[in-house]
Formats: C-alpha cells, structure tokens, sequence
C-alpha cells in the first residue's frame, strides 16, 4: 500500500484507525464515575497529542536518525506560528496558506541555523543550536517587536486586511475555517454516560500528523533514511566511502525543521496567536523528553511520548487540592491531611515532578523509550503463546549473554 | 607510469620530517607492499594518499589526477577504497546494509537526495550487495547487527564494503594488526582470493612480515620518512639496507 511493505501498510493502518477513534478511546470512561476527569477526550487536548506528536516525529528524524541532539527546536515552532497568524492576518483565515508558509519559513530559518551548527557535532552541535533559538526568542521581544508584537505576542485584529476574505461588518473577530469549516466547531454525541467530542481542528491536524507520520515512514525505510543512520554510526567511515555527510545531516535538519514549523503553524490555526515563549528553551528541552521517553530512533516512539506528556500536562495539572480532599474524604481528619498534602506536590502546579520520576523510570529501567516497554511485553505474550522453534531464536543483540561473576 | 603516482612528497608535523622525500610508484594490477619500522612513516604517507592529511611539498595521481586537496569521500569517488587498520564499520547498522550504503555510493555519488524510494525497490543493488555477501561467505550473518560480529568478521565485512565499490585502488592499513595467527592467515587467503578474482590494484602497509611476503609483486621499504629500496620480495628479504633499518646498525666492538 502506497509504497510501504505489508508490516508496514499495517502499521499505518493502525495508526490511522486509532487516531480515527481517539476522540472515542480517550473517553474511557463514564460521567459521574469519579474518574471522568482522568478523561482525555476533549478538543483542546487532543490537538495537542496531535501536533506535538508531528513535533516529536520531526524532531525524531533529525536526532533518532543521525545522533545530533538539537536544543532548538522549539525556534521553528515558534517561528512556524508567527508565520501561520501572519497569514490569517494579511491573506485569510483559511488555514492551508497559513501552514504552508509556516513550512516555508521554519525551513528557511532551519537552513540558516543547521549550515552553521552543523559544522560541529555533540556537545557543541546542541550549545549552538541552544543559543541560536535562545537568541531568536530574544529577538522576538526586543528588536523584532514590529513583526511579533514583543510581550503581548502577535494576535488578530478587525483592522487586519484579509485580502482574500473580502471586508466584513462583523464585530466579532473571524475564525480559522478551512474553506468555511471551523476549526472550533465541534459535533457532540451522548452515549453510554459519555460525551464523545468530534472536533473539526482535532481532525485537521489528526490528517495532517498521518500524513506526516507517513512520510516520515517512507524516509526511514528510504536509502536516504540509512544514510542518516549510518552518519550516527560512523561519519568517517562514510567519508571514506565516497559519502559526503554534510548534505545529509542538513537536509535532516531542515526535515525536522519543517515538521517543527509545520507543528507550530498548527498550534497557530487552532488558536490563532504567537507569542515568544514558543521559543523558549524549556519548549525545546520538551521535545526532547518526549522524543527519549517514547524511543528515540523508532516510529510511534515520538507520538506515544508526545501522547504521555500532554495527558499528564493537562489531566494531572488539573488536580487541584479540592479535587484530591474530595477523594480522601473518607480518611481521619489528620492522616486525610497527610496524604493530600503528598498527593498535591506531584499534582495540579506539581505535575513536572510526576514527568520527571516518569521520565526517569523509563530511562532507568526501559532504555529504549516505552516502545521497548512495549515489545517486551509483546514479546513477554508471544513467549507465553507458542513454543519456539529452531528457526525463531531469540535475537542475540537484544538478549546479550549474563555477563561472568566477578570473583 | 603507474596507476598512483607520488612524487617528492613530504610533510613536517613541526619540528618532525614525518616525511622526507618519497617518491612511489604503483602499477596497475599489482600488489604492493609498504613496509618499515614504527615511525618510518607510513600510515602518514596513507593519509596523504587518501585526503586526511595534506603533504607539503611533492604530488600525489591516481591515474593521471591530482589528489591533493580533495576531500577523502572525493577521493574515493574517483576509485580510491581504504581500509583501516582497525575495522570501520556501521556498528549500528546490519550487515547487509553496511553493504548497501557503498553501493548507493558508488552508483548516486556523495550525495542524493534519494527519500521516497524504498531500499526494497532497489532490486539491482540487493543483488550486487547480496552477491558481495555470498562471494566473502556472510549470507549467513547479513541480519546481524555489525558491531555483533567477531573481530575477523568485521574484517571481512569492511573488505566486502570496499570491494562492492569495485575500486581501481584498495588501500590497506596494517590489514592483520592486532590479529591472532588463524585471523591472520585467514585474511591472507581472503587478500590472496581478492588478488586472483578481480582486477584490482592493492597498497599494502603491513608490520607483518608474513603477511608482506605472501602477498606482494614489490615492497618499498621507508625508513625515517624516506624510501631506502623498492624491489621484489625476493630481493628485499636479503637486502643489507633492510636488516639495517630493522635491526639498527652493526656496531663494532
């Protein structure tokens, strides 16, 4: 299917049913049940997996492939929204212009920034990367306030042209649409005790991330996606093997650029506003948590991890003291105290803590992300299942020989 | 005229004359053998040849061209393969596709942008590398991750990378440093298969006298950054000037 092997055809397939049905699957479970609020169903949320995952999938290429480890990223997605609320600005609130020059101009930028961070590697590689987003946020509020409107960050306004959309008398400002569907229009269904939301925006960027989860299938089952592995490899082996890897390692930096770009002018179409903290290195450290905790170097790593951190983002910030007293009401007085007190540090404006001991639990125990977590318990099933036989040997890289007592 | 050609070349690493004045000259479909104590300078003077390090003074062609200046992956493009004295390989990669990659080398160039073909759509390139696995016997081992491999399959292995290229050169650094004899002979019979199979012109620098002498049409011997003899094994094996460098010079009492 569409050029891909039948492992993969399946894949994909899986991958879009799920995403089809995500506005389902993260309902699980009913109103009223004391656990709806762990519910993920909601427009807002979903947009989110779906464009950080793009995110994560772009920024994926560049350091899952060829090793460099930029901490920039977050420069094209900044740059990718102001591009995107341009283009409601001065053209239409359509939001196909506004993405593809979003594209563009990450691009552009990426090109600018990869040429001159990539003539190093490792550690200096992330620094130059670190200090050309931290500088491009820092023009955003100084010198570039024209274009970005520095603190307040870049918004809509009645006075804008719109070119394309032709004058209205309307007080109210427009929506992004696309041709005529609004990005915020919903379609409720009440089934089951549960409200299942089926969102426009929600399935613009659910069609936009598997497009962009397709091509970067096609790219990592491309000779051009061996090569970018091979650079992480071994650069000097390639050198003496007739490669040059400096094209390589841009053209990956200006991909990954552009999903980056494409993820920001996303953000930007479901709610149209720029604002400098985009850029923020924190916004950059954030892909790449997401991009290890799901598997660096694998497909659905990026996604799942992009899925894991916004869940937690917004369902455990959520949890606030009053939610947790009504759980533990049932506790004596003293002790209830204790343990929301507990409670409330890894909740509500305490939900990084919970990331973090995440996050450090996977890359403890589960080195390859969750997607290794997952073809263990896979494997851990088919063990359980049917015997092996001669031909189905475990694999010995990943089953390494116990190593020999120390005496 | 030989297919590489050097001419007076020389390098200083600053207060060391590294290389003095060496002037080589390899055949066509030879095997020839670069031999000398520690620090006569050879792995410098390979350096030269492939593009790592820039000589002083003097020339470096292969077939007709000048070396100098170009970048190794240049180099290699003109039909230049190096082999290095510990393997190179994709470690991360699997054996059937540390195969792969020179062969999209040789046939796209240094550089494609070649992202929406699959490598399973590449039938005449499976083939070639698949045949390259089958000539130096790794069919077996080709979904095996290469930094899996033995110390001697990851020898083989690199050979296959270089030879898939169909170089018109293959350079070998010190090819058996480090082995045990077995490995050794092993890869003098591998080197030995490649001299009678192909067409195929080989550079040699070896410590092993072994090795040297079962494999090579003629030796030059350097000694502090200066060739003392190039002659054929046989006369090199007696020659004065060559237990001399080895040995040190006879004292009188």
């Amino acid at each position: 299917m569409l050029g891909l092997n039948k492992t993969d055809s399946k894949f994909l397939l899986i991958v879009i049913l799920l995403t089809i049905f995500t506005p389902i699957l993260m309902q699980p479970f009913a109103a009223n049940s004391g656990l709806d609020q762990f519910n993920g169903g909601y427009p807002d949320l979903m947009q989110k997996v779906a464009i950080f995952g793009i995110f994560a999938v772009g920024f994926n290429i560049l350091f899952g492939l060829t090793g460099y480890l930029s901490f920039g990223h977050a420069a094209f997605l900044g740059i990718g929204s102001y591009a995107a609320v341009w283009m409601f600005k001065l053209l239409t609130m359509n939001v196909i212009p506004a993405i593809l020059l979003a594209m563009i101009v990450s691009g552009l930028l990426a090109v600018v920034i990869g040429y001159i961070s990539l003539r190093r590697s490792g550690i200096y590689f992330s620094i130059l990367t670190l200090a050309f987003a931290q500088m491009c946020y820092k023009m955003a509020y100084s010198v570039l306030t024209p274009i970005t409107n520095g603190e307040t960050g870049l918004q809509l306004s009645l006075s804008d042209p719109r070119v394309l959309d032709g004058a209205t008398t309307s007080t109210s400002l427009p929506v992004t649409n696309i041709f005529g569907l609004a990005m915020n229009s919903s379609y409720k269904v009440e089934a089951l005790n549960r409200v299942f939301t089926f969102n426009v925006g929600f399935y613009f960027c659910a069609i936009i991330a598997i497009i962009a989860f397709y091509v970067a299938i096609r790219l990592f089952r491309s000779p051009f996606g061996m090569m970018l592995r091979a650079v992480k490899s071994n650069q000097q082996r390639m050198n003496y093997m007739g490669l040059n890897t400096k094209p390589y390692t841009l053209a990956a930096f200006v991909i990954s650029g552009m999903y980056a770009g494409l993820a920001g002018g996303l953000l930007a179409a479901m709610d149209p506003l720029a604002g400098a903290d985009r850029m923020l290195w924190t916004a950059s450290g954030e892909v790449v948590i997401m991009t290890i905790l799901g598997g660096a170097g694998t497909l659905m790593g990026p996604v799942l991890g992009a899925g894991v951190i916004k869940y937690l983002e917004n369902i455990f910030s959520k949890i606030n003291e009053t939610v947790l007293h009504s759980w533990f009401h049932w506790l004596p007085d003293g002790i209830e105290e204790v343990v929301v007190w507990i409670f409330a540090r890894f909740t509500g404006e305490g939900w990084h803590l919970t990331l973090g001991i995440t996050f450090m639990l996977v890359v403890t125990f589960l080195p390859g992300g969750l997607v290794e977590g997952l073809k263990r318990l896979a494997r851990l099933a088919r063990k359980g299942r049917k015997k092996t036989d001669k031909f189905d040997e475990s694999d010995p890289d990943h089953t390494p020989p116990p190593s020999k007592h120390v005496v | 005229m030989g297919i590489l050609e050097v001419k007076g070349v020389g390098k200083r690493f600053g207060g060391l004359q590294a290389l003095g004045d060496v002037n080589l000259s390899v055949q066509e479909n030879t095997v020839h053998a670069i031999i000398g104590p520690n620090g006569a300078g050879k792995s410098t003077l390979l350096n030269c040849l492939v593009g790592k390090l820039i000589p002083d003074t003097g020339s470096v062609t292969f077939d007709g061209q000048s070396v100098l200046g170009r970048k190794p992956h240049e180099i290699n493009q003109m039909g230049i393969s190096r082999v290095f004295q510990t393997p190179e390989i994709f470690g991360d990669l699997t054996v059937m596709e540390n195969v792969l990659i020179p062969c999209f080398a040789k046939r796209d160039g240094s550089f494609r942008m070649h992202a929406y073909e699959s490598i399973e759509q590449e039938p005449d390139i499976l083939q070639k590398a698949e045949q390259m696995l089958i000539d130096v016997n790794m069919i077996d081992k080709r979904h095996m991750n290469g930094s899996s491999l033995s110390r001697g399959d990851k020898r083989r292995l690199e050979m296959a990378m270089c030879l898939v290229q169909d170089p018109r050169l293959l350079l070998l650094d010190e090819p058996t440093a480090g082995m045990a004899r077995a490995d050794t002979n092993n890869t003098i019979d591998l080197l030995k298969e490649i001299k009678e199979q192909r067409d195929i012109t080989m550079a040699i620098i070896e410590h092993d006298m072994h090795v040297v002498f079962s494999l090579a049409d003629r030796i030059t011997v350097l000694a502090q950054g200066t060739p003392l003899v190039e002659d054929t094994p046989d006369n090199i094996k007696g020659h004065p000037k060559v237990k001399e460098a080895y040995l040190g010079e006879t004292q009188e009492v």
